[in-house]
């Protein structure tokens, strides 16, 4: 099969790969028709990642048709159409036993601290990726869904990580009618946060990024006020203007490891390697707060250890709650705003990128070229 | 402001926003919003028959595990199995040092560094060496307006850094491999 894998920092290229085979009487082999780049995929693209290895193949973002199931599987047969989680998960361990199902401790040899999730390097125990032919989704009766007949794919293949992950960075925000939240990213998972924080009574949404083309998507498409922190010299201090003086309610971090706006943090942490990332918009998130607030971290941050304000969060007495996103549990709701126009993760789609150029769809997104949003990936055989 | 005990008030009223805003506040009530609370005991809702799973069978060698899993998990990845260089200096990382370690991390981040070049090599001896212009994508840049794309951003300041991480490795292993042809050189010829 056609496969994208990785080479080295920045180096990708689709090469041929053995098909995936049953390796447990509960996995499926589902066969892609549609996947995606995921903004944190960058981070193992930028070599930040660690035990990133080559030859494997990223992509937590895909839906298929379901090829070939092991023998335990009761829940899908051959041919079902699925849309995927990110999240590998057990169904049965402590965790997902309490529904933290982004939290799985049956299927992640490499590392107690994160669950399993595909295509996103050993470090979440080395499962290989949808941006391929092909993949293996382990514990198919307990992650994949069959896509409703009223779907769209591209709002299904949406569904998997940068929807969900949006709408639970507002509700982990835990927003109350009348409050104003600040969101940090303009990317997918930002715009979808300011959609869903409007879901949640918010009372101003303002999204913060660099990136005119994105901040306009922000205003049109998440109906959402706009900072360009490039054109203020202190970020934060606007910010305290514009909410008189008091700061945001709440903050959502949708920008991760490699935030702009700090270039000796770039270079220390993205280019050298000398901390785990650029963690540039959770301290103006911690700093641009009112005492008391709640900041939700979506933005995916790696294990090495990054220069994070939390003195300033011990005395404000902020509340930072995070995860990665529990997909399955949040869908039910999200199926409902999408299929009632409330979200409409499709109108992020800006470019659709066979996988054999996908070396260069990864260039473009990683360097925000042609007004890049979301790009999809199509592999060959869909 | 933060002088005084009220709130400030807000631009828009809630019906105002309502009108504006297609679905405000439709989860305004938490009991709305999916996964609340986060913790909920009931083992049977995700499709799971098991109380333990099956276990998946080793088949690609002895598989490295954190130190801090009482046992080897009985599902995991077989993507790119341990090897070479690269794989002894991950196995070591594993067997040796927990997640809590920065050394754990900082040896797993050298293997990758290692793995790039075995990489390199090992693609090279079957004929389809590494072309570091298809492989970055940077042939997209034609046809994506790189310039009016770049026009105003701060990120395009470390952005130029990009070639010299992508480039440096490379330079640097060219210049070893020189050091050693031109040291083996030398010892040879004093032997002659």
């Amino acid at each position: 099969m056609r496969a994208m894998v990785y080479r080295g920092p920045y180096r990708i290229r689709t090469e041929e790969k053995d098909v995936p085979r049953i390796e447990h009487p509960n996995d499926a082999i589902v066969r892609v028709t549609l996947a995606a780049i995921c903004g944190s995929d960058l981070h193992l693209y930028h070599g930040l990642m660690p035990d990133t290895r080559v030859g494997t193949t990223f992509g937590h973002e895909f839906i298929g048709v379901v090829d070939s199931v092991g023998p335990s599987v009761q829940s899908l047969k051959p041919g079902d159409r699925v849309m995927v989680p990110f999240n590998i998960s057990c169904g049965s361990c402590f965790y997902c036993a309490r529904g933290m199902l982004a939290n799985c401790h049956n299927v992640n040899p490499n590392a107690t601290a994160v669950g399993g999730i595909y295509g996103y390097s050993h470090t979440t125990g080395g499962y290989d990726g949808g941006q391929a032919e092909y993949v293996r989704v382990p514990f198919a009766d307990v992650g994949p869904t069959v896509i409703p007949d009223w779907m769209h794919d591209e709002d299904a293949v949406l569904l998997t990580d940068a929807t969900a992950t949006g709408y639970f960075g507002a509700q982990l925000g835990d927003i109350r009618q009348g409050d104003v939240v600040v969101v940090f990213g303009a990317g997918p998972v930002g715009l979808v946060a300011a959609q869903s924080a409007w879901l949640m009574g918010a009372g101003r949404v303002i999204v913060v990024d660099h990136l005119d083309y994105r901040l306009e998507k922000a205003r049109d498409f998440a109906h959402a006020e706009t900072v360009n922190f490039a054109e203020h010299d202190d970020v934060v201090v606007h910010l305290k203007r514009i909410t008189d003086h008091l700061g945001a309610d709440v903050a959502i971090d949708c920008v991760g490891a490699e935030a702009d706006g700090n270039f000796m943090q770039q270079v220390a942490g993205t280019k050298l390697k000398l901390q785990g990332g650029s963690p540039v918009a959770l301290n103006w998130a911690i700093d641009a707060v009112r005492k008391g607030a709640t900041i939700s971290v979506m933005g995916a941050y790696g294990p090495v250890p990054s220069a994070v304000k939390f003195g300033d969060a011990m005395n404000k007495g902020l509340t930072l709650r995070m995860n990665q996103c529990p997909v399955k549990r949040q869908w039910p709701r999200l199926f409902e705003h999408v299929r009632n126009g409330h979200l409409r993760p499709r109108d992020m789609v800006t470019h659709r990128i066979p996988l054999e150029h996908i070396a260069e769809g990864y260039h473009i997104f990683s360097s925000k070229l042609d007004g890049c949003i979301k790009p999809l990936i199509v592999p060959s055989a869909a | 402001m933060a002088y005084w005990p009220q709130k400030p008030p807000l631009p828009e009223t809630p019906e105002q926003l309502r009108a504006r805003i297609p679905g405000w506040g439709v989860d305004l009530d938490p009991k709305d919003r999916p996964s609340v609370p986060q913790e909920v005991f009931d083992p049977g809702a995700y499709g799971a028959r098991w109380e333990f799973p099956d276990r998946q069978p080793e088949r690609y060698g002895p598989r490295e595990r954190s130190i801090e899993h009482a046992f080897l998990p009985p599902v995991f990845g077989t993507s790119a199995p341990l090897h070479g260089v690269s794989g002894r200096i991950r196995r070591f990382a594993y067997d040796r040092f927990s997640e809590g370690r920065n050394a754990h991390w900082l040896l797993l981040i050298a293997a990758d560094r290692v793995d790039t070049f075995e990489g390199l090599l090992a693609s090279a001896a079957r004929g389809r060496p590494d072309d570091p212009v298809t492989e970055t994508g940077v042939l997209a840049e034609a046809r994506s307006h790189p310039i009016a794309s770049r026009a105003g951003r701060v990120d395009t300041h470390h952005q130029v850094l990009d070639p010299l991480v992508v480039g440096g490795p490379w330079v640097l292993a060219g210049a070893g491999v020189l050091a050693a042809a031109v040291a083996a050189g030398r010892a040879l010829s004093r032997r002659g």
